[in-house]
């Protein structure tokens, strides 16, 4: 049971892997079981909610349930990269971190300046604000976390 | 009856988040403890579970409809052994952090299912 010598508890903020090196790049010590946890949440939030409502009521609000699916598949391949470790995942986790990041700020910025275009909301809804910004907050600490694991990690 | 559990199965939650955030905070994994409170608030979610189906099985209706109160209680329901079973597998703080984040993604669904019953 190692410990980190850390003293922040801000999540995904200042923990350092103490990883022992695997074949594998492990992106899940640590707080990257934090971002697990949290990632694995949105999967299921984004998932099953767009499930429902494109199937009940797919044409009240096209536009914002199919956002919500592909939120859910962006969340989702995340949350598989994390789990499989190693660079590729990395790089392909921080891309789409990237386009979660680059979603989050357009679709919020979208319902707030044209309402109408959005009869109910999406997960990405202002900014996030139905999910506790959890959406806008989460890629923010995941790309430091996926960036810090690169320049902790050596190549075995 | 439901409404009852719901905020007490929030509250419980709020209570195990608060601890293993202290845990965490104090820079420790998730002890034997703590997963007893893990299984307190499991049970609450499960009880909850049950009395949800039982109500719905008596012909009651959900205000927002019944496909997303039952998804609602079984998410509440994986919530905590979820987060438990990931804190096994990190025995850090950072465990502790998993776990009282569950806590609050517990709350924050029981805030929900409360709207969804229509309290």
């Amino acid at each position: 049971m190692t410990a980190t010598d850390e003293n922040g508890v801000v999540p995904g903020g200042t923990g350092v892997p103490d990883g022992t090196p695997k074949q594998r790049t492990r992106l899940i010590s640590g707080p990257g079981m934090l971002l697990l946890w949290l990632y694995g949440v949105m999967v299921v939030g984004a998932v099953s909610r767009s499930a429902v409502q494109i199937s009940t009521e797919f044409d009240k609000a096209p536009l914002a349930y199919s956002l919500s699916a592909v939120a859910g598949v962006v969340y989702g391949f995340i949350t598989y990269s994390l789990v499989r470790g190693g660079e590729t995942a990395r790089r392909a986790a921080l891309v789409c971190c990237a386009a979660e990041l680059a979603g989050v700020l357009i679709v919020g910025t979208w319902t707030l300046v044209e309402p109408s275009a959005f009869p109910d909301a999406t997960v990405w809804s202002d900014y996030g604000m139905g999910y506790l910004f959890i959406p806008v907050l989460l890629p923010l600490s995941a790309m430091y976390w996926l960036r810090k694991a690169r320049t902790t990690a050596r190549p075995a | 009856m439901l409404d009852a559990l719901t905020v007490a199965t929030a509250v419980a939650a709020l209570a195990l988040a608060a601890w293993c955030g202290w845990a965490a905070y104090r820079d420790q994994p998730t002890k034997d403890w703590h997963f007893i409170g893990m299984a307190v608030v499991s049970l609450l979610a499960l009880v909850q579970l049950v009395i949800g189906i039982v109500q719905l099985a008596r012909g009651e209706k959900p205000e927002q409809g019944t496909t997303i109160f039952v998804a609602y209680l079984l998410g509440a329901f994986a919530c905590i052994p979820a987060a438990g079973f990931m804190s096994l597998a990190e025995r850090t703080r950072w465990g502790s952090v998993t776990v009282a984040a569950g806590g609050v993604v517990l709350a924050v669904l029981e805030v929900r299912l409360y709207d969804i019953w229509g309290g």
